[in-house]
């Protein structure tokens, strides 16, 4: 076990009465107060892995009810799972691991949801201070490998700071834009002793995030949007994180309006795939009718998204000809990446609202002939029916995979998380998301081996409800090992892997690319999956035939117990449409004999 | 002195600015801000910082830095976004500044040299505030353009060392910043 010199005070600890849990206000170890500071936050689940420079905490979370703590196998694992727990309920996630190599390996998690804009607050157990920059066993510097990944972080070196910082910790990772937060608890200030402080008295000297809307500019966007002749809705995550009150509000502004309406990755499930105002998903593999009602329209109304390259493409020739409104909660995404004639730096549901007050409050109408010719121009290129694809006998194609899992599953309470590649943009594609909260997946920073984990803690906040990672047989292996976390907690997860033997999405790049030279992208000597679930005491399946899929789907379905779904797909198809790096919104590719000549500036960028 | 002497084009497309940051004085918020800018590939000219507030534990970060207009907008809107920042001022936008730095420059040298030198210094009212046979420390506070103007005459007259404190920038008029 780690050395430290604590053990005095460890002993004084224990002597110490520990009734005090419970209480609002009291005097406590540092240990206590992480717990009791998570009771007052309402915290029930948290997801961890033990250690040395933890183990207090370890200690009191042992002697008190309420608080599940789930046992990941790898701290990556912990930062996703609590991902997918706070993106499928809108709650924080919680994670607890140890100092040095638990706090290492959490630095992906934070950085992807950072990027995404995910609420978490991270313990992580550091020596202790009197050891702090002395290379101690397991001592990293924390706070400054993870600044950068973080909203905010804290080092917390007295006891007296530490109930404070906590609920700083929680209202700044879920408010204003949501992301993770660090707590940084040196092995001694979690054995000393202080007085604890409620949430209620906690109030930041500077962070006070802007929530409300300029009604000005609200009433601006209202009078733009009866104007306009072609206008877009482009939604983003914003719209999912403000709560589900804000993609009501969206549906009901397109009742009053009737514009179309296209999201990002990001986004998806804030209007429902249902309805005929939607255009589908937007940007490098969106929808020919989204990305060409984004480059011709006359007004885009940009809510809650960033302008993300994935979405903009070449930002030169980025809708060119349409005016601008950007609804945001961060300031800085603002004019970062496109210039806009409109911005409102707002809660999403607090603007939506307001836009849906004023709209209504002065009878604003749109203008019915010129949206009657902008739908007959969208109705046009969708009979490009850009998501088509040549369905086969013999071979199982990926697209028909996801459009039967998403036929055998929708009547059904249904959570989807994915991994990273090909299956993730051919599930954002096909699985029609109807509510917000229901796909979880890692945009941003495109994270190979988030969907298990992130499948997990959706499970875990669901414990009624299917929830499928829809997988790529090389990302799953990343994280495979929560698996074991599945079993143990018995959470029936349905992993569903597109095995095309290749890292597919790298693979068609190299098509597109690099002349077909297929350099490293092969998945050699894969593992047996349907004996590694065996393995791990999880049911393994697996469908050859496009013949088998059904009854193989509705098994994987009706088993109570995690599966691994190993589906043999075709290896060498390619995800479409798509929007060649360095090109533009209205250049798009649908097929490998599309030409698509890529620049030699489209293949610097990624 | 105003700001237009810093609001230089650097070319067609980059200007200089310079911006203070009142942040709360916390243990790594210099880390914040100098790994915001390198993060993000921005800029620093010169960079000055020092609490200015014990009681409120405020400190006073002033950087020089240089950019096009939108990447300047972006900063300010990143420095914003910090959690421990109370405010952000661009003095150059807001032209209501009023900017200075304090150089010490080292000159060594001996006859025609060294007194050419001492007559620079007077004519730009630095002071010398170390002095040898054969050297000079001269203390010098002005605009940067000022100094780099000096420094630049004792080049040739024996300029052995200098040392800046980068720019401290402050509001005309009655009001804080
Ligand atoms: C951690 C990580 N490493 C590398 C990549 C780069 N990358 C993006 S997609 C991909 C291939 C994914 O292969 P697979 O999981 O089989 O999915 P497919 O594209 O075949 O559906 C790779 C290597 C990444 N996104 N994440
Ligand atoms: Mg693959």
């Amino acid at each position: 076990m780690d050395k430290d010199d604590t053990l005095q005070q460890a002993l004084a600890a224990q002597a110490a009465p520990d009734a005090m849990l419970g209480a609002m206000n009291g005097t406590m170890t540092g240990a206590q107060m992480v717990i009791q500071a998570l009771r007052d936050q309402g915290v029930t689940h948290i997801f961890g892995y033990p250690g040395g420079a933890v183990l207090p905490i370890y200690d009191a979370l042992f002697q008190v009810e309420g608080i599940t703590h789930v046992l990941v196998r790898h701290e990556q694992g912990a930062v996703h799972a609590a991902e997918g727990y706070a993106r499928s309920t809108g709650k924080p996630g919680v994670v607890l691991v140890t100092s040095g190599p638990g706090a290492t390996n959490a630095v992906t998690g934070l950085t992807d949801a950072l990027m995404d804009s995910i609420p978490l607050v991270v313990l992580t157990g550091q020596v202790p201070s009197h050891l702090i920059g002395t290379d101690a066993f397991q001592e990293c510097d924390t706070v400054g490998i993870t600044r950068p990944c973080t909203k905010h972080n804290w080092l917390v070196k007295h006891v007296g700071d530490l109930s404070r910082v906590l609920h700083e910790a929680f209202q700044i990772a879920t408010t204003g834009r949501p992301g993770p937060v660090v707590v940084d608890i040196p092995k001694d200030v979690q054995f000393q002793t202080g007085s604890y402080i409620g949430p209620q008295a906690v109030h930041h000297r500077t962070y006070k995030p802007k929530t409300d809307p300029d009604l000005g500019a609200i009433v601006r966007a209202v009078e733009m949007m009866a104007a306009a002749k072609k206008p877009v809705f482009y939604t983003g995550g914003g719209i999912i994180n403000s709560g589900p009150e804000a993609s009501a509000l969206l549906r009901e502004l397109v009742d009053l309006t009737g514009f179309p309406v296209t999201s990002t990755l990001m986004g998806l499930g804030a209007f429902p795939a249902a309805r005929p105002e939607w255009l589908g998903m937007l940007g490098m593999h969106g929808t020919w009718e989204a990305n060409h009602a984004m480059h011709d329209c006359d007004l885009m109304i940009c809510l809650g998204a960033r302008f993300d390259d994935r979405v903009t493409g070449l930002v030169k020739k980025f809708s060119p000809d349409s005016k601008k409104i950007h609804l945001d909660i961060d300031a800085s995404q603002i004019n970062k990446i496109v210039r806009v004639d409109l911005p409102i730096v707002a809660d999403a549901t607090k603007a939506l609202r307001e836009m849906v007050r004023f709209w209504k409050a002065q009878k604003h109408k749109v203008d019915a002939p010129a949206l009657k010719e902008w739908w007959q121009q969208i109705d046009h290129w969708r009979t490009k029916k850009s998501l088509g694809y040549r369905n086969s006998e013999t071979i199982i194609k990926p697209q028909y995979a996801i459009d039967r899992l998403y036929a055998l599953t929708k009547h059904r309470d249904v959570y989807v998380t994915t991994e990273v590649g090909q299956h993730q943009m051919w599930a954002a594609q096909r699985f029609h998301f109807q509510e917000p909260n229901r796909w979880m997946t890692s945009g941003g920073l495109g994270t190979m081996g988030y969907g298990l984990p992130a499948a997990l803690g959706v499970q875990m906040a669901h414990p009624d409800a299917l929830v499928i990672d829809i997988a790529g047989e090389a990302s799953i292996q990343m994280c495979m090992q929560e698996m074991s976390t599945a079993l143990q907690y018995d959470l029936p997860v349905k992993i569903f892997i597109l095995n095309n033997e290749y890292m597919g999405m790298v693979r068609q790049w190299q098509e597109l690319l690099h002349g077909k030279r297929y350099s490293h992208s092969y998945s050699e000597a894969l593992p047996d999956f349907v004996k590694l679930a065996d393995a791990f005491g999880c049911v393994g399946l697996r469908a050859d035939k496009p013949s088998e899929l059904d009854d193989k789907i509705q098994e994987m379905i009706s088993v109570r117990r995690p599966v691994l779904f190993d589906c043999r797909v075709d290896p060498t198809e390619n995800c479409y449409p798509m929007i060649p790096s360095g090109a533009a919104h209205n250049d798009m590719i649908l097929s490998p004999d599309d030409g698509g000549e890529i620049s030699d500036a489209g293949k610097m960028l990624v | 002195m105003t700001m237009h002497d810093t609001k230089i084009k650097l070319s067609d497309e980059t200007e200089r600015h310079t911006l203070t940051v009142l942040v709360d004085n916390e243990a790594g918020v210099l880390a914040r801000v100098v790994g915001l800018f390198s993060g993000r590939g921005y800029n620093i000219e010169s960079l000055t910082v020092a609490e200015v507030d014990p009681m409120a534990r405020t400190s006073r970060i002033t950087i020089v830095t240089s950019g096009t207009p939108d990447v300047i907008e972006q900063i300010e809107a990143q420095l914003r976004r910090l959690v421990p920042t109370h405010k952000v001022t661009n003095w150059t936008s807001a032209d209501t500044g009023i900017e200075r730095e304090m150089a010490l420059v080292k000159v060594s040298g001996t006859g025609e040299k060294r007194v050419e030198a001492l007559r620079m210094a007077d004519a730009f009212r630095a002071r010398p505030v170390d002095t040898t046979h054969s050297s000079f420390v001269f203390e010098i506070t002005g605009s940067p353009h000022k100094i780099d103007s000096f420094v630049d005459l004792m080049r040739p007259l024996g300029l052995v060392d200098v040392s800046r404190t980068g720019v401290a920038a402050i509001s005309r008029g009655p009001e804080a910043m």
